[in-house]
């Protein structure tokens, strides 16, 4: 089956396009991008208005499955990402059981191809059970299909163990994804710390939480010489920390997700758990910090830590209550709002960092248009608008601090080897 | 005037809370009559939720609440379901469906009160949620000190101790701030939260310069499990260095005011001879408790400012 794609803006940051072309896709493959294609046996999408990028990847996700049925499911996952553009997402290993065996990475793949909609990808646990005492069998999970490895929901505390799992991933070249917390200093925190946390009587989670272990891993990093990747990263210290690890010529790199560069601590007002997430909201400096590293490519991936609570994990009392939001469904509309239309971040860098830039780190012939590669395609219009409801979530949870807001830019097609696995209708 | 809810200090405005002082001096008249009692919430039912002990603010809420002739409930954590595995929202509405009219509530959680008023019907009391803010213990400081120094405006108040912990603190800072007192806190840096300047009060470390012509003590109970976290190293240097004792006292004006919240850590935040000696209010803080509690429950109970009792 054919499929022509006609009038859109095409930006393929890795081929350095961003011009009016049409894409043909032919047998689940792209098979030309150029100037006025016609293809008598094609069916059209008439794309005009609207960009046509490689399929986003979303490498931070977290699907529920095994054990968290009820918050969401690699199905009800899979169209959540389709949704919102996403053709390839990777999910984090702290399921129960947590993804530390091949068979559990089986388990993942098995499901994925069920849903049938787009690529799950797992990522493994980087120690067993998470516990952060003993290595994983990373060799088995990466020969089953694991594409990175994280204990990521927790950090890595012991340092000495973070050591031995950089060097040995060096055999297979996958990253480790760390999340930066340290929890001695994090606490019982519920929210940045500072002003707000003050005010409000929660307790606060200083930056420092996550600045020290960035600052670790990367030294770490360094000396072995081996590949780190920081997940979410929330502060301007950090990104400040990676950009002389960078120049250092350290093998690191980083990402962040929407709300750290859309949303600041002051939305805690009020004591909605929609906005309480790991790490947490900082300050409107932080905010414009982080725009300005993905602009300059310090922090090299956007990745959405897509994280569904149900009503019963944050429907309750602050304290207590889960920390995470989802993000899959909104995370373009962010990019558009936050990076693109208030020219932030140049149009291709924005796109790089949901296609190319996951795709390398994680090694995936992913995340272009370049002729042959899998037909992986998202459309989308930058101007449209659409009422963020709790009805709008594919998900099967709605924990999402933009319930309420009409947001713009949406995704119109997310194409999959070919097949259209999403149509806004 | 009249409130749906009382949630915090943050949220009432200069002429609400005058208007519940006003009305408090009222009530304090009418508990120190040998009949104490006016039928003004006849029929109303007044639920105390304590999910946290106390004696003196659910005693005090709950002898308020009588003397208006309310029906009384009071709820503690080990008697209700919440222990059970139930929900707080789906206790809270069990009882609210048995048509209750007010419900008061004491919570270990930040945000609870906010969080019950935006889902249940009954008007709701904060009466203290984690270290958030306890609004009628703010209100009856300031009614205290308005009693014995005649005015708020242009007096310096010094809040002492544990401060990041202490919704009294933050109740304090809310009220005081509006009525134009100038305000300090003082304390160890591990207890003084971060950025508490940024609400329009002074910083001190070293309790003399915070004391100095300072017209009000208002001082802070210092938890014991504070020291297991490392937050000061021993009980007996917290003492030296920030319990107030009559020496101490000789840095503020000589006829400051000693207040403190209870209950009272008697040698470490407070020495006895200053609990008890002639500057403290410590005992009349608790009368104007009741009295401020009741002006609160009659105002929230519908009861308008100028239909009062005599």
């Amino acid at each position: 089956m054919k499929l022509l794609i006609k009038n859109g803006l095409v930006v393929d940051p890795a081929n350095k396009i961003e011009d009016k072309l049409d894409v043909l896709v032919n047998n689940g493959k792209i098979e030309k991008v150029g100037k006025n294609i016609s293809d008598k046996g094609a069916k059209v999408i008439d794309a005009k208005g609207c960009l046509v990028i490689p399929g986003m990847i979303d490498m931070h996700v977290h699907f529920r499955e095994p054990g968290f049925e009820y918050k969401e499911t690699i199905a009800s996952g899979a169209r959540a990402a389709a949704k919102g553009g996403f053709t390839t997402v990777c999910c984090m290993p702290n399921t129960n059981p947590p993804i530390d065996n091949q068979a559990l990475v089986d388990f993942i793949l098995f499901k994925s191809k069920e849903a049938g909609l787009i690529d799950v990808l797992p990522i493994g646990t980087i120690t067993k059970g998470r516990a952060g005492e003993e290595l994983s069998a990373i060799g088995e999970l990466v020969t089953a299909g694991a594409v990175a490895i994280s204990d990521d929901g927790s950090p890595v505390m012991n340092a000495e163990i973070l050591r031995r799992a950089l060097e040995y991933c060096k055999i297979f070249n996958i990253p480790v994804i760390e999340h930066c917390e340290d929890k001695n200093l994090s606490g019982e925190g519920q929210m940045n710390e500072g002003f707000y946390a003050t005010k409000l009587g929660l307790k606060g989670i200083p930056k420092a939480a996550e600045e020290t272990m960035v600052a670790r891993d990367i030294i770490i990093a360094g000396e072995m010489n081996a590949r780190i990747h920081i997940a979410h990263v929330s502060t301007a210290g950090s990104c400040e920390l990676i950009r002389q690890g960078k120049k250092n010529g350290v093998m690191v790199t980083a990402e962040t997700a929407p709300h750290y560069f859309a949303l600041d601590d002051s939305a805690l007002e009020g004591y909605d758990t929609n906005f309480k997430m790991s790490p947490p909201l900082r300050s409107k400096e932080d905010i414009k910090a982080i725009k300005k590293a993905i602009k300059e490519g310090v922090i090299d991936v956007i990745a959405t830590d897509h994280a569904p609570h149900a009503e019963l994990d944050k429907n309750i009392e602050f304290n207590p209550a889960a920390f995470g939001i989802i993000g899959l469904e909104t995370a373009f509309s962010i990019m558009v709002e936050e990076l693109i239309a208030s020219k932030a971040v140049p149009l291709s860098t924005a796109i790089a960092a949901v296609t190319i830039n996951p795709a390398k780190i994680l090694r995936l012939n992913k995340g272009t248009l370049t002729e042959g590669v899998d037909a992986d395609i998202t459309i989308a219009n930058m101007d449209k608008t659409v009422k963020i409801t709790e009805e709008f979530f594919a998900s099967k949870s709605t924990n999402s601090p933009f319930i309420g807001r009409t947001m713009t830019g949406t995704i119109e097609y997310t194409i999959k080897n070919g097949r259209i696995v999403y149509e806004n209708k | 005037m009249a409130f749906k809810h009382l949630i915090a200090l943050e949220h009432v405005s200069k002429e609400d809370m005058v208007s519940v002082l006003e009305l408090a001096k009222t009530f304090k008249e009418l508990i120190l009559r040998p009949v104490k009692k006016v039928p003004t919430l006849k029929g109303k039912t007044v639920v105390n939720f304590f999910f946290e002990p106390s004696t003196r603010t659910k005693t005090s809420f709950e002898i308020a609440a009588k003397r208006l002739s309310a029906d009384v409930l009071n709820l503690a954590v080990s008697t209700s379901a919440v222990v059970k595995g139930e929900t707080l929202l789906d206790t809270i509405n069990t009882i609210e469906a048995m048509q209750i009219d007010m419900v008061v509530i004491r919570h270990g959680t930040s945000g609870v009160p906010e969080y019950l008023a935006k889902r249940i019907k009954s008007s709701v009391i904060n009466a203290g949620d984690g270290m958030h803010e306890h609004p009628t213990q703010g209100l009856l400081d300031m009614f205290t000190m308005i009693e014995k120094k005649g005015k708020l405006d242009g007096k310096i108040v010094c809040i002492a101790g544990d401060v990041a912990h202490s919704r009294v603190a933050r109740s304090n800072i809310w009220g005081l701030k509006k009525m134009g007192a100038k305000i300090r806190v003082v304390g160890p840096p591990t207890l003084i939260p971060k950025d508490i300047d940024k609400l329009g009060v002074e910083v001190f470390y070293d309790l003399k310069a915070a004391l100095k012509d300072v017209d009000i003590i208002n001082i802070l109970r210092i938890q014991l499990e504070r020291q297991k976290k490392n937050l000061f190293p021993t009980t007996r240097e917290y003492a030296a260095f920030y319990g107030i004792n009559t020496e101490k006292l000789k840095y503020a004006t000589p006829d400051v005011l000693v207040m403190h919240p209870g209950p009272m850590n008697r040698g470490l935040e407070i020495s006895p001879n200053v609990a008890d000696g002639p500057h403290s209010v410590i005992n009349e803080q608790v009368t104007n408790g009741v009295a401020v509690r009741m002006a609160v429950l009659y105002l929230m109970g519908g009861g308008k400012k100028d239909e009062i009792i005599n």
